[in-house]
């Protein structure tokens, strides 16, 4: 308690003599930028998840399906990835209440005139188009190899893909998906567009309700690098771990040897 | 259909401010890219640190964030130097200016990244024979590493440039009269907003693969000199 009344009080004098920043406005909002870095977080990691299940099957077929499967998936694909997320959303979310249909549909007052469900279409479907185009380019990559032997063990096609396109697709994607999990972060301050509370839009809020030019995306801008940090931070450990055969020589063996010398 | 010909007009003047703040911010980004990769490749320290700074810092902020910061903020900070030192009056930053400086500043880090590892690859032993041949640091920059840079840059380019592209979008949030908002303000009035969205994706699509078009073009320039698989 008294450690915490000195550093509110030090908080406050700074604000007051030198800093242009008002420091205890953002203490006193804390709590709301932690909602709002909750929903970025909630919205970006549901995207990924669900995108993520939409893009294996597709990536699948469109590395290995019948000819028409994969056109048709490309045209997904490149309509996904070739047009602005912000547009996307806008569609979903403005555009669909143009139907008499879909406002009478069951659909309409639970999902599709909420901004939340909204968002999370929208953002799915994109992470999901670029996550099958690269995961078809891992899935292809597979060495003929792997391929022919697993087929001379007598596997089936299922088991195949499960035991040995999958997993070492999976590992060459990495790289690639960590990217994709910072872009889909960066896509999500869209979501304070339309209305939502989350990091940005806190950030908007405080900035709109105080009169303010940096404070509230500052804030915003310094909990979006932290987690930014933690997801590389992440990778770079996953990388370690499910990487680690493909590392150059001696640079894992290398670390003992040269603690003892 | 019809709907969207009866507004073709006001939705031109947005394409044409989408793709005029497309075309500078990718100019500044080349010149903050290249400033950058340089930065990152020199010998000293201090310039690399700043350099790797620089692309860090831009890959961990959200662009409209970033983009907000500089529209909100840049104007009240160029309004308190002004007034500090009375040496301009009120200014105001409009949204095309704060769209063209944070995107350029932004995909300048991505180019960074790109020209760096476009230098990279050249081999080194060139810019030797070069140096041994007695050019100077421009002639061997306009002579050998510059259409070389090109040919190794041009695939991530391509990509960068269709990912600004769609980045200008954003830029219609601040309010900027561009396609998007255009669109928007067609779709509201008329009560038409799918229609006109399907419109702006559309649109999109086709400036992207015109761009695919050039740029495949001056692939096959920069590239003619390398043998095809």
């Amino acid at each position: 308690m008294e450690t915490e009344r000195t550093f509110f009080a030090y908080l406050r004098h700074i604000s007051e003599t030198t800093s242009p920043l008002d420091f205890v406005l953002i203490y006193d909002n804390l709590d709301r930028f932690v909602g709002g870095a909750l929903m970025t977080l909630q919205l970006t990691f549901l995207a990924l998840f669900l995108g993520g299940l939409l893009a294996v099957p597709m990536a699948i077929a469109r590395a290995y399906g019948r000819p028409g499967w994969s056109q048709a998936i490309w045209c997904y694909t490149y309509a996904f990835r070739g047009t602005p997320l912000l547009v996307q959303t806008y569609l979903f979310y403005f555009g669909l209440g143009q139907f008499e249909a879909v406002r009478n549909s069951f659909l309409w007052g639970p999902v599709l005139s909420d901004p939340w469900w909204c968002v999370l279409i929208a953002f799915t479907l994109n992470t999901a188009a670029y996550t099958t185009e690269f995961l078809k380019g891992a899935i292809e990559t597979t060495p003929a190899g792997e391929i022919e032997a697993s087929k001379a063990c007598g596997m089936s096609p299922f088991t195949r893909m499960r035991l040995v396109v999958l997993p070492s697709a999976f590992r060459r994607a990495l790289p690639a998906y960590s990217n994709e999990v910072i872009f889909t972060l960066h896509g999500s301050v869209i979501a304070s567009t339309v209305t939502l509370q989350d990091l940005l839009g806190v950030g908007r809020w405080l900035n709109g309700r105080y009169y303010l030019a940096y404070e509230g995306f500052i804030t915003a801008m310094v909990f979006y690098m932290g987690i930014v940090l933690l997801i590389s931070l992440l990778f770079r450990m996953a990388e370690k771990r499910y990487l680690r055969h493909l590392r150059p020589r001696g640079a894992d063996s290398a670390t003992p040897a040269q603690a003892t010398a | 259909m019809q709907l969207i010909f009866e507004y073709r007009q006001i939705l031109l003047e947005g394409m044409l401010v989408t793709v005029s703040l497309a075309v500078l911010s990718l100019i500044l980004s080349v010149i903050c890219g290249l400033t950058g990769a340089f930065a990152k490749l020199s010998s000293r320290r201090g310039i690399r640190r700043a350099g790797n700074s620089y692309t860090t810092f831009v890959r961990s902020v959200p662009d409209l964030v970033l983009m907000m910061l500089i529209f909100y903020g840049g104007q009240v900070m160029l309004n308190d130097i002004g007034r500090l030192t009375g040496l301009w009056g009120y200014i105001d930053v409009n949204q095309f200016l704060a769209g063209v400086l944070t995107l350029g500043f932004i995909f300048g880090a991505y180019m960074a990244e790109t020209f760096r590892g476009a230098i990279l690859a050249i081999p080194r032993g060139q810019i030797e024979a070069a140096m041994a041949a007695g050019m100077s640091p421009r002639q061997i920059f306009v002579l050998i590493t510059w259409p070389q840079m090109v040919r190794y840059a041009l695939p991530s380019f391509t990509n960068n440039w269709l990912v600004l592209i769609k980045s200008t979008a954003l830029v219609s949030v601040i309010g900027l009269h561009d396609l998007v908002w255009n669109a928007f303000a067609a779709g509201r009035t008329t009560h038409k907003l799918f229609t006109f969205m399907i419109a702006v994706l559309f649109i999109y699509l086709v400036i992207t693969g015109i761009s695919d078009l050039i740029l495949r073009w001056v692939d096959r320039r920069y590239s003619a000199g390398v043998k095809r698989a």
